[in-house]
């Protein structure tokens, strides 16, 4: 946080402020320019400079790392919208290099290799505010405990099969709704059970709420999957190979964000998913070697 | 009397939560259908060309053009505030918007994230200062002798009025603070 007599920079709450704006929007990667352009044509509110999409990361293997900053910059340069990029997890030098180049957000992510075992990076120490991933809700908690503004199901980035996001969703949501019915002494159980800071359970308990904005990713392929998520009480989406690994990007780009805003609606629903061509093919969660959303702790 | 709140994408429900304080009834907009219930219309921060490609998908665009030209109340905050302004820098090309208030903004001109920030602001009619934040903000790079200055920071029009529409390039939604969402609701 930085302070001068006319403005205060970095805060808690500016970094919250710019996660709420992005309620209700979709956040695509991209690896280039030309992909940015197609997404903010499509109405995304922010895109991910990445330089593959998880699916390729996942076939390539080898260690996954923060993008060259050339081509970060060639992406800030070419729309208007908000650009976020991957740093890996406890890796705050890369997250540093991020915060030097003027990215919105970083994704403290668990689709790049990580570089610790133990730790997150302090995001408090920055000011710009970061985005991490969480299976569950004593995950989400510890995130948000070291300065994550905002929080999202991690899903398993990569295999256009949304089972994991929606499973971690019902998780993080399902024991917020079960602690607003615990009494306090059973508070210090929960805290202790989800591995998370006590004052953030009490908090949870007396607001029924998260701290932070929660969306959803890992997984998402189609404007119903997209609408799934905001059902279940995701506030936004965050599409990665289910875009650019489909055969034809840009109308489904188009109708992954109506399906977003119009997620309530089956009639638009209905209207926004005929002729998008096929969907990324997928995969079953029993047929991947690595599950991304073990990373992290 | 019903206040509807843009919901296409954005902050709509802290501005929701915000109203229903003063004890305004609200309705979340995404359709003319919700349009037509309406009496006032609050148009959120979010992300301007985002709202301004759902507007036309959704054909909301035309509909609100003709309510704001028959004198709906309007109150723009951020990406709301670009939306309602007479010419946009910094926006894409094919972006549509209002020309509801007599201002010209540049988009995202106090810089990335980053940049973002609180202050305190003196508003006109306000007893004391009012906690603001700005979030990749636009700024007024000019302003038509018809349009009624609210608020100033450093030497950028923050607030302004004119007729039944009203913008600000922060957000009031973001603080516990309901006083300028009250200033709309007396216009309302």
């Amino acid at each position: 946080m930085t302070k001068n007599a006319a403005r205060t920079t970095g805060s808690m709450q500016v970094k919250r402020g710019l996660a709420e704006m992005l309620k209700g929007g979709v956040i695509m990667d991209v690896v280039n320019s030309e992909q940015a352009k197609i997404a903010e044509d499509a109405g995304a509110v922010a895109v991910m400079a990445l330089e593959r999409v998880p699916a390729d990361i996942r076939r390539d293997g080898g260690v996954a790392r923060m993008s060259d900053p050339e081509m970060i910059l060639a992406i800030q340069a070419s729309v208007t919208i908000p650009v976020m990029a991957k740093a890996r997890i406890g890796h705050f030098v890369e997250a540093q290099i991020l915060q030097s180049l003027g990215v919105d957000f970083i994704d403290e992510s668990e689709v790049l290799t990580p570089a610790d075992e133990t730790h997150h990076i302090d995001k408090m120490a920055f000011n710009t505010p970061f985005v991490c991933g969480a299976t569950n809700l004593g995950e989400a908690l510890r995130r948000i405990g070291e300065g994550a503004a905002l929080i999202r199901s991690k899903g398993e980035a990569g295999t256009g099969n949304v089972v994991e996001a929606v499973r971690h969703l019902r998780n993080i949501l399902g024991d917020i709704r079960k602690i607003t019915q615990a009494d306090s002494a059973e508070l210090f159980e929960w805290a202790k059970k989800l591995g998370a800071p006590l004052p953030l359970v009490q908090e949870i308990a007396e607001t029924g709420l998260l701290q932070v904005p929660l969306f959803c990713a890992g997984g998402i392929a189609t404007p119903a999957d997209a609408a799934l998520a905001m059902q279940l009480g995701a506030q936004s989406v965050f599409v990665g190979s289910g875009i650019f690994k489909s055969d034809d990007p840009s109308p489904r780009a188009k109708a992954i964000v109506e399906a977003t805003t119009h997620y309530l609606d089956a009639d638009i629903l209905a209207k926004v998913s005929r002729n998008l061509g096929a969907p990324m093919t997928g995969i079953g969660m029993d047929q991947i070697n690595e599950r991304y959303a073990e990373r992290g702790w | 009397m019903k206040i509807g709140i843009l919901a296409l994408q954005g902050a709509f429900a802290v501005h929701e939560e915000m109203l229903q304080s003063l004890g305004a009834e609200t309705v979340q907009v995404r359709t003319n259908q919700d349009l037509k219930s309406v009496d006032a219309l609050v148009m959120p921060g979010g992300e301007s060309t985002t709202m301004s490609h759902l507007l036309n998908t959704s054909q909301l665009f035309d509909p609100i053009a003709e309510r704001i030209d028959n004198a709906m109340p309007v109150f723009g905050t951020c990406a709301g505030m670009i939306l309602l302004a007479k010419s946009i820098a910094g926006g894409r090309p094919d972006q549509r918007f209002y020309g509801a208030i007599d201002i010209d903004v540049e988009r995202n001109a106090y810089g990335r994230q980053v940049e973002s920030f609180e202050t305190e602001l003196k508003v006109e009619g306000l007893q004391s200062p009012f906690h603001a934040m700005f979030i990749r903000a636009p700024q007024v790079s000019r302003i038509g002798s018809n349009v009624e200055v609210l608020s100033m920071h450093e030497d950028k029009v923050v607030l302004a009025r004119q007729g039944s529409v009203m913008v600000a390039s922060f957000h009031p939604e973001l603080t516990s603070d309901n006083r300028i969402h009250s200033l709309f609701l007396q216009e309302v």
